[in-house]
């Protein structure tokens, strides 16, 4: 019985997901990257290189 | 000065990224990415699809705060929630529209066929259902009924529904238009749910 509570739990019950990083690096360079360019009424979005 | 991007408010934080600062956006991703991540993996169960719609839900952030279409009421958060949630739903639409295979690495063949017919106990609802709207229906007013059960139920056009009660295609659409604002609010109003 005193195993169950002395043994460390196993860590993937415990990991909080999270998303990861090239999901992180992916949004922030999308968002430099994006250009919205206003023309009369109108706007159009230019993703740069 | 060096500012302190972690003491900013989400408010702040919006203003600066819509006046250039890039920072801004990283502070804001890391402050919240687990509160909206955990909300999407709480609805779908798949990391894949968790990441994908998470993508998803702040390429439309971004999107929407450069094109200047962010209404800042200090409710940042609630707003992401919102669109995270939305593409959840789009997510659920879009895998019952399509069919698909189970990732087991067994082919099951029901997976991708089925007979066309409802079960009995979806055939039930789905009568249920299509009485109690023709009942919601029949609390219209009379010219408001009359286009949307030709329109509906006879599939008519709104240039033979005008024709047929001789009326102008606008107000026929009107008459539509009105017809669903009032089914909408009679079923808000009375908290019927018309979903199986």
């Amino acid at each position: 019985m005193s195993k169950l509570y002395l043994n460390e739990p196993p860590k993937n019950n415990l990991e909080v997901p999270h998303p990861k990083k090239e999901t992180i690096a992916f949004l922030l360079s999308y968002s430099k990257a994006l250009v919205v360019n206003d023309y009369e009424t109108f706007q159009f979005e230019t993703v740069l290189n | 000065m060096k500012i302190k991007y972690t003491a900013l408010s989400d408010a702040d934080l919006v203003s600066a990224y819509i006046a250039g600062d890039e920072y801004s956006l990283s502070t804001l991703i890391t402050r919240h990415k687990q509160r909206v991540y955990s909300f999407i993996y709480s609805k779908v169960f798949d990391r894949d699809i968790t990441e994908d719609v998470f993508q998803d839900t702040f390429v439309k952030v971004i999107k929407t705060l450069k094109r200047g279409k962010y209404n800042e009421e200090g409710k940042f958060l609630p707003w992401v929630m919102r669109i995270a949630h939305n593409l959840v739903i789009d997510h659920f639409r879009k895998n019952n529209r399509m069919p698909k295979f189970e990732g087991n690495g067994d082919f099951n063949i029901f997976s991708v066929l089925n007979d066309g017919s409802l079960n009995a106990e979806k055939q039930i609802i789905k009568d249920q259902i299509e009485h109690d709207v023709r009942e919601l229906i029949e609390e219209l007013p009379d010219d408001q009924r009359e286009v949307l059960v030709m329109r509906i139920y006879k599939d008519m056009s709104f240039k033979e529904i005008a024709f047929q009660t001789d009326v102008s295609i606008n107000t026929a659409l009107g008459r539509m238009r009105y017809a669903l604002i009032n089914l909408r609010k009679v079923i808000e109003k009375h908290n019927i749910v018309l979903t199986n």
